[in-house]
């Protein structure tokens, strides 16, 4: 097993507008990129885990075989900039993917 | 027919950040059809959209605007400033102009036949459209626009498509202050009026409108230049130092967007699944593939904010390991005092957080990791609604957190240690984005009239 931040080139979060969080993988060797994909460790339930998402709050987990990458996307809690707001830019929100483990 | 190449040069992903004087000067030496700037974002939240203020300070932009508009008078090629001032409202256009302005008398520059493109959304036409079920939100976890939340917003303005900018170009204007704007519309706009496919010319505006982050190491602060032809694009780096690889260019697709291929604009939906991406020569990549077509309906992006309180913080170091272990508990107990302590105050008036940086002041409650640090910085904050009404109760806030007598407690002098005097700072108003839907309208021109400008 091997952790996720280990096995790409970056790993990142950022805000998609406002209301989305979207992190983004990439990775510079295919061979890794293909091992992360067909684990399918990075899945619905491994992301609603990991960002106590609600039902509904994750809208997409797309591999992207051209750039060698993975996206998932999420609704934001509390809008950007707002009261209660953390983190307006959504830039420090991958640290929970970076662990993930992948066989 | 083979077209023939058209450059753009894109000096810096937001007008203000600044970028080298050496990479600026090679990519004007390069000949540049057109320079293009995208001054906008809405990332760092909607308090400059609602307070019509600007996301970068006046001298940043005059120190960029002086050496683009200086630039395309040189070459005596366009420049477009999109986005102005940030957000693009009326204000952000206004204050850009007003440097413009300075700038022309100061330089001594010739005229310039210059156009504004205003982005600002009347109240009224976005009522009209409420009633008629054109405005929708622009996702779930946004709740449908009303009546009241749209009088409390502060101005809305949309982001036009490439259709207002190229009226512009048409109309032969060399100068384009243009308010808000969809990020990659001013390039897209330049790429079909020099006789481009509208679908490359998008997707190299979506390049183009970050500088070059889209290099290894990408940045924002620095030049790169895009080539329209045919069926491709390129884009390279004007820097000597700075690298482009097909991975560096293809990873920027996924960018800042919920989807990696799939991009919703102003009347149309970009697929970019069926991308190539390849090496034409070193530190210059070609795009071919990129595809687009019209959505259902032209609908445009509304973005307003409200102001929803009226924010005084503290920020302090804790590093007693007493109060650290059950820091938590401890402020608990302290906004119960202060709540006790005003109890003639309605408690729904006002809120109280408290962010423990150290433990989990980033992720909060997502946070996995349940280390105990061996000191905290501790940003505590109320929201009330007024001023007055915050910074009363985050001084008694802070005087009871100061002086709490927790359980266990061995250090009685004082639980907090601030790092400045006074430690209470008034932050001001708090905004939050009450409009971002989309609404539908009849022409892609309709709400972004284009009015000739002069700067003596």
């Amino acid at each position: 097993m091997e952790r996720l931040v280990d096995l790409a080139k970056m790993i990142r979060s950022k805000n998609s507008g406002p209301f989305l969080i979207t992190l983004d993988v990439l990775f510079s060797e295919e061979k890794n990129y293909r091992r992360v994909k067909e684990s399918g460790v990075i899945n619905k339930e491994t992301i609603e885990k990991a960002y106590h998402l609600s039902p509904g709050q994750l809208l997409d987990i797309v591999f992207f075989d051209s750039a060698l990458g993975v996206k998932i996307t999420y609704e934001r809690s509390i809008s950007s900039g707002t009261i209660g707001d953390r983190d307006v830019y959504g830039a420090q929100q991958h640290g929970p993917l970076m662990e993930i483990l992948i066989p | 027919m083979i077209l023939k190449e058209t450059k753009i040069l894109a000096p810096c992903g937001i007008l203000g950040y600044g970028f080298p004087d050496t990479s600026f000067r090679r990519g004007l030496d390069d000949n540049p059809d057109a320079i293009i700037v995208d001054a906008g974002s809405t990332d760092a939240g909607p308090h400059k959209l609602g307070a019509k203020t600007a996301i970068v300070s006046r001298m940043a932009a005059k120190k960029d605007l002086k050496r683009i508009i200086g630039g395309g008078i040189e070459k005596r090629i366009p420049v477009i400033i999109s986005s102005a001032g940030g957000s693009g409202g009326k204000e952000h256009v206004e204050w850009t102009l007003s440097i413009v302005q300075e700038l022309f008398i100061e330089e001594n520059w010739p005229s310039v036949k210059t156009a504004v493109i205003w982005a600002d959304i009347p109240d009224k036409a976005i009522v009209d459209a409420m009633d008629k079920g054109h405005v929708i939100p622009m996702g779930e976890n946004i709740p449908p626009l009303t009546k009241e939340k749209l009088m409390q917003t502060t101005g809305v303005v949309a982001q036009m498509g490439y259709e207002p900018i190229l009226k512009a170009l048409e109309e032969g204007y060399q100068l384009l202050i243009v308010g808000r704007a969809y990020d990659p519309a001013p390039f897209a706009a330049l790429g079909v009026f020099k006789g481009h496919d509208l679908a490359l010319s998008y997707h190299l505006g979506k390049v183009l409108e970050c500088g070059a982050l889209s290099c290894d190491p990408g940045t924002t602060k620095d030049c790169m230049m895009g080539v329209l032809g045919d069926d491709y694009f390129d884009v390279y780096p004007t820097s000597q130092t700075r690298k482009c690889t097909t991975l560096s260019v293809a990873a920027h697709t996924f960018y800042e967007k919920d989807h990696p291929y799939i991009l919703h604009g102003p009347g149309c939906v970009m697929d970019l699944s069926m991308c190539t991406f390849k090496e034409v020569d070193k530190n210059r990549i070609r795009v071919q593939g990129s595809a687009i077509k019209p959505s259902d309906g032209y609908w445009i992006k509304l973005e307003g904010a409200r102001k929803v309180a009226y924010r005084t913080f503290v920020v302090a170091g804790v590093r007693d390991p007493l109060l650290i272990r059950k820091i938590k508990e401890v402020e608990v107990l302290v906004e119960e005092s202060v709540r006790e302590q005003y109890s003639e105050i309605d408690p729904s008036l006002y809120t109280i957080n408290f962010f423990n940086y150290g433990i989990d002041g980033v992720m909060g409650e997502l946070e996995p990791l349940k280390d105990v640090p061996h000191e905290v910085c501790v940003l505590f904050e109320v929201l009330a609604s007024t001023q007055e009404m915050a910074s009363a109760l985050c001084a008694s806030l802070r005087s009871t957190f100061m002086h709490y007598g927790y359980e266990g407690r061995k250090s009685t002098a004082g639980n907090l240690a601030f790092p400045y005097a006074p430690s209470d700072v008034e932050f001001g108003a708090v905004y939050e984005f009450s409009v971002y839907h989309l609404m539908k309208v009849d022409s892609p021109l309709a709400f972004f009239p284009i009015e000739e400008w002069h700067a003596r």
